[in-house]
């Protein structure tokens, strides 16, 4: 037996390294670019009016996209209204109650289908259903849309947040003679609260940026929002359209949406990685 | 300090627990094999043996927390206080409120050190504030734990060291009135002078509590034990009053395993 060569190991962990380390900076490399872009075109836009107003016709400058902030937002709090709760409860039911039966892997196994699921599909699906049936687009269909997006990512958080609370604390508060739903809302729950809060941050992360779903249920339009069950403004079809038109005025305003929504998106994202550390160093760990 | 039963009185002493006939099965494994043993009413019983043996399973069956797991199984009576808990009729929150269990590791609940304790006696008892508070207090007391947390009861609970934290988990397991103490190797993730604390505790419980505790150290066994049972493999091989098992044990087994020989 002879000892392995010190330079080949040498020389190989620097091909390895020559190798990797570029690749990783060309995925920064392009999300740099892709900031710097939406940054450097969209800040120019930003303007007290841009958030205030209502849009202008082609031609007319001016105006705001603040029918389309507002939109986005209804159908964002909408989806996770509808979306959150089913997404815990389920994600409950696999965790505490349903773990390796029959009906949990099929959960289990949809669910991964769902999220795989492109979300112009989820959007003819909604289409279908309720733009269809009702006859018109709206809010309503948009934020259902943005819902079942929202939902498997919720689902799967959840539980497997629930899962990484040990067992032994679940056993305790039964031992206790606590009932099953008691602890897993008193203690369970709240041992894991951090991180689900993060798993519905980033479902909203998830939608908030969306825009084929939209594209065939909410659709857009150019006035506010007065109830949601009529086509709804919002940021992601209104880029859609304003970058696809000839009039420079639109263009600029639909760069100003892109930064906007990208800005929105860091920040939940980041809201969200904050949260997890807080967990890390205060609440149930060891 | 010890006062080791003696063969006599363990004869003598009425028995919190009667097992009888018990097996256990992991889904198709097979854990316990036929497990008879009389648990003696307010005294400490240690249950010795090496890993796998099947101690904490034993346990396990008394509050039937097994039951979470869907494939774990238990098959013959086991006898608490006249009934055999087996029986599916048996209401499992009375059942864990008679029967206290304190786990290896300390599991504090994330919440404040008040409100772990305030949890098993709210899940169980209609109580006003002040009387809460009392009995919150008297608990702390009781788990040896009052002096260091008095002024903090409003703190959250993991901030505590873990030997505080299995104080806690035993002040929390009083609290509800248990009449059996059920613990599973509880100084396992502690230090040495926790631990004291901790055997020094179950000593006191022993005037009103029925104990009956898991451990792989021997020596913690002999000091804080009255009677001792040695598992192997799943079987009971002995049981009888600590000293005698120590110092003159009956089976070869028992023999191997307290000198060293295996385990």
């Amino acid at each position: 037996m002879r000892l392995r060569s010190r330079t080949q190991r040498k020389v190989a962990d620097r091909a390895a390294r020559v190798v990797m380390v570029p690749a990783a900076l060309a995925g920064i490399a392009v999300l740099a670019w892709i900031l710097w872009e939406v940054i450097s075109r969209g800040a120019g836009a930003l303007n007290l009016d841009f958030f205030t107003q209502l849009p202008t016709p082609p031609g007319m400058e001016g105006g705001g996209l603040a029918n389309a902030i507002l939109g986005t937002l209804l159908m964002t709090v909408l989806a996770t209204v509808i979306g959150t709760p089913v997404g815990l409860m389920a994600g409950i039911y696999l965790a505490e109650f349903g773990t390796t039966s029959r009906l949990a892997t099929a959960v289990r196994f949809t669910t991964n289908l769902l999220m795989g699921t492109p979300s112009i599909i989820v959007g003819i699906f909604v289409y279908a259903l309720i733009v269809l049936r009702t006859g018109h687009f709206s809010g309503w269909a948009g934020g259902v849309a943005l819902a079942i997006l929202m939902l498997p990512v919720v689902l799967r958080t959840t539980e497997d947040m629930l899962n990484l609370v040990p067992d032994e604390l679940r056993e305790s508060a039964l031992a206790l003679g606590a009932p099953r739903w008691r602890a897993t809302l008193t203690v369970v729950f709240r041992a894991a609260k951090t991180g689900l809060v993060t798993g519905i941050l980033l479902a909203v992360a998830r939608v908030s940026g969306e825009t084929a779903p939209l594209l065939f249920t909410a659709l857009n339009s150019f006035y506010w929002p007065e109830t949601i069950s009529e086509p709804t403004a919002n940021l992601t079809v209104t880029i859609f359209n304003y970058a696809m038109s000839p009039y420079a005025d639109w263009q600029q305003k639909a760069w100003g949406a892109s930064l906007l929504i990208t800005v929105g998106i860091l920040i939940v994202t980041v809201l969200s990685r904050l949260t997890l550390r807080d967990r890390k160093s205060r609440t149930w760990s060891r | 300090m010890n006062r080791a039963g003696s063969a006599e009185e363990a004869r003598s002493l009425p028995s919190k627990v009667s097992v009888r006939n018990l097996n256990f099965y992991y889904g198709g494994q097979q854990a316990l094999f036929d497990n008879n043993i009389d648990i003696p009413e307010k005294r400490v019983t240690a249950i010795i043996g090496p890993s796998g043996c099947g101690k904490s399973t034993h346990i396990r069956v008394y509050n039937r927390i097994y039951e979470l797991y869907r494939t774990h199984r238990a098959e013959g009576q086991v006898v608490i206080d006249g009934k055999n808990i087996l029986l599916p009729s048996v209401d499992l929150i009375d059942l864990r409120k008679r029967v206290g269990m304190i786990f290896q590791r300390p599991t504090p609940f994330p919440m404040t050190i008040f409100d772990n304790i305030a949890y098993g006696l709210k899940l169980h008892y209609r109580v006003g504030r002040t009387e809460l508070s009392d009995r919150v207090e008297d608990a702390l007391k009781r788990g040896a734990l009052w002096d260091e947390v008095k002024d903090k009861l409003g703190e959250p609970a993991n901030a505590l060291s873990g030997g505080q934290q299995q104080r806690l988990c035993i002040a929390r397991a009083i609290a509800t009135e248990p009449e059996l103490i059920l613990m599973d190797e509880p100084c396992s993730a502690i230090d040495p002078v926790a631990t004291a604390k901790i055997e020094d505790l179950i000593q006191t419980l022993r005037d009103n509590y029925t104990v009956v505790l898991v451990t792989h150290n021997m020596q913690q066994a002999a000091r804080v034990s009255d009677f001792t049972a040695f598992f192997y493999k799943g079987y009971i091989i002995e049981f009888g009053a600590t000293k005698q098992i120590f110092t003159n044990p009956a089976e070869r087994e028992t023999e191997d395993y307290i000198t060293g020989r295996f385990g």
